[in-house]
Formats: C-alpha cells, sequence, structure tokens
C-alpha cells in the first residue's frame, strides 16, 4: 500500500515539489542521510522524463508518484504515454555525448537515463499494468 | 532554493556564477543567459558550480549545449566544481570526459590555453 501518493499536471514547476516530498517520505522511513542526495536526484529525473513524455505527446493527465516503506522505501513514478516512446536505457559514452549532431532532447534523455542508472541500484522501467504507459520503480534499502 | 546567476570578468575570461538548483524548471534561464552573454561576444566562458545545490539532466544538457557552442565558435568553455555529489553526476555521465573540470576560478583561467597570454 502506498504511504503517500502524489500526483501532479505535467508542469516542470511541479517537479521540484515531487523531490521535496519524496526526500521527506524517505527520511521518514529511514533512508540513510548519506542516500538522500541520490533519492533526490533519481526522484526528479524519473519524474523530468514523465513530464517531458507528457509533453511530448500532448497528454494534460497528471504524473503519478507513490511512495511506499514496507519493508524497503519504494518510489513509483507513472506516465501515461505511449509505450513505444518510453523504454529505452540508451547511455550514451564521452564521445556521443561531445558529437554535434546529437540533440539537446536526445542528449537530455541519455543523461537522464545514466544517473536513474548510476544512481539507482534497484531500477525497473516497465509498462503499467493498466492502460497506457510506463512506470520507473526505484527501491532504497531502510537501515532503522 | 531559487536559481541565481551573476556574472563577472576575470581577465579575458567570463565567469558565470551558478547558485541554487538548476533542474527542468530553472534550466531554461541558465541556457538564456549563456546565449546572452556567447551572442554578446563572450568567447572564453566559466561556469562557477561552486553554489550550485542541485543540478539534473536538463541543466547538464544546457551546458554541453553552451560548449558545443563555443567551441564552434573557436572559444572555450569550462567549469569549476569541487563538491564531490556533483562530481559524481560528472562522472555517472561521461561527462568528466567532456568538461575541463577545475576546483577552482583561479585553475580553470590557467588551465585555459585559449586563454595564454591573451
Amino acid at each position: 500500500m502506498a504511504t503517500v501518493r502524489l500526483s501532479f499536471s505535467p508542469a516542470p514547476v511541479h517537479v521540484r515539489t515531487a523531490r521535496l516530498v519524496g526526500v521527506a517520505v524517505a527520511r521518514r522511513a529511514g533512508v540513510r542521510e548519506d542516500l538522500l542526495d541520490e533519492v533526490r536526484l533519481a526522484i526528479g529525473e524519473a519524474c523530468t522524463r514523465a513530464v517531458a513524455l507528457h509533453r511530448q505527446y500532448g497528454l494534460p493527465d497528471p504524473v503519478l508518484v507513490e511512495m511506499s516503506d514496507s519493508g524497503a522505501y519504494q518510489v513509483r513514478v507513472v506516465d501515461r504515454a505511449p509505450i513505444e516512446a518510453g523504454i529505452g536505457l540508451a547511455a550514451l559514452n564521452a564521445d556521443e555525448l561531445a558529437n554535434e549532431s546529437l540533440t539537446d532532447e536526445a542528449l537530455t534523455t541519455g543523461v537522464g537515463f545514466a544517473l536513474l542508472a548510476g544512481f539507482v541500484e534497484d531500477l525497473q522501467v516497465r509498462p503499467v499494468d493498466e492502460g497506457v504507459g510506463t512506470e520507473v520503480r526505484m527501491v532504497w534499502p531502510v537501515g532503522r | 532554493m531559487e536559481l541565481s546567476l551573476a556574472t563577472r570578468t576575470v581577465g579575458e575570461h567570463t565567469v558565470l556564477e551558478v547558485g541554487g538548483e538548476v533542474d527542468v524548471y530553472t534550466a531554461p534561464r541558465l541556457r538564456e543567459r549563456l546565449l546572452e552573454l556567447i551572442d554578446g561576444g563572450a568567447r572564453q566562458v566559466v561556469v562557477d558550480l561552486g553554489r550550485v545545490d542541485f543540478l539534473d539532466s536538463t541543466g547538464l544538457g544546457v551546458l554541453v549545449g553552451a560548449l558545443k557552442r563555443l567551441r564552434s565558435a573557436g572559444g572555450s568553455f569550462a567549469l569549476v566544481c569541487d563538491k564531490e555529489p556533483l562530481l559524481k553526476i560528472f562522472r555517472i555521465t561521461a561527462l568528466d570526459q567532456v568538461f575541463p573540470l577545475h576546483a577552482t576560478v583561479e585553475a580553470a583561467v590557467a588551465a585555459d590555453p585559449s586563454g595564454a597570454g591573451a
């Protein structure tokens, strides 16, 4: 069961709110202090990705963030964009990053996924169980 | 914390001091300021991230955009950053191999070959 559930209209200004809530719940759940910067960054990246997809497809639907602390701290960030756009974990190497022909969007997406994969040991990106969309599921240990 | 931007000049270099949070909401303002500087003729740009307490992929994208723009204009671009959490972000994304990264503004200015003797 979700401890805290947050849904926000897909606007960049709300991503900060999601980060702040995500870190506050993580702290209460007992996630180690030295992991909180990574929690903040990862939740931000997952929400930024969801907002970008909703805007790309002109979807007014809210982005959903669910945080629960049953056993470990689990965060799900759910978007409603078509799947073909949603999945693709492409980490770019240094040559690709510096390549002149790489678009800003492709660069930001690649860097965003590199950060998610780099900061979250337990990460899943998969289609939602019902309807259209993707969920990014991240889990952090709680040390009590 | 909100984004803060301040510009100063060190010799031939334009130093942009950035503070606060650089994310999907605030990064467009950073991009705008960098474009203003470059369009205004700045060619040796140092971005000081010393007071940044949050930086995401959108902010990194803006910095890469400025680097590419300056390179194609025959200029130089360097970053100042000595905070471990931020440095880790650069390592994880392999962007530490793309940007010249320095611990201080002085080191960034001294290391810039295009600035020597200017």
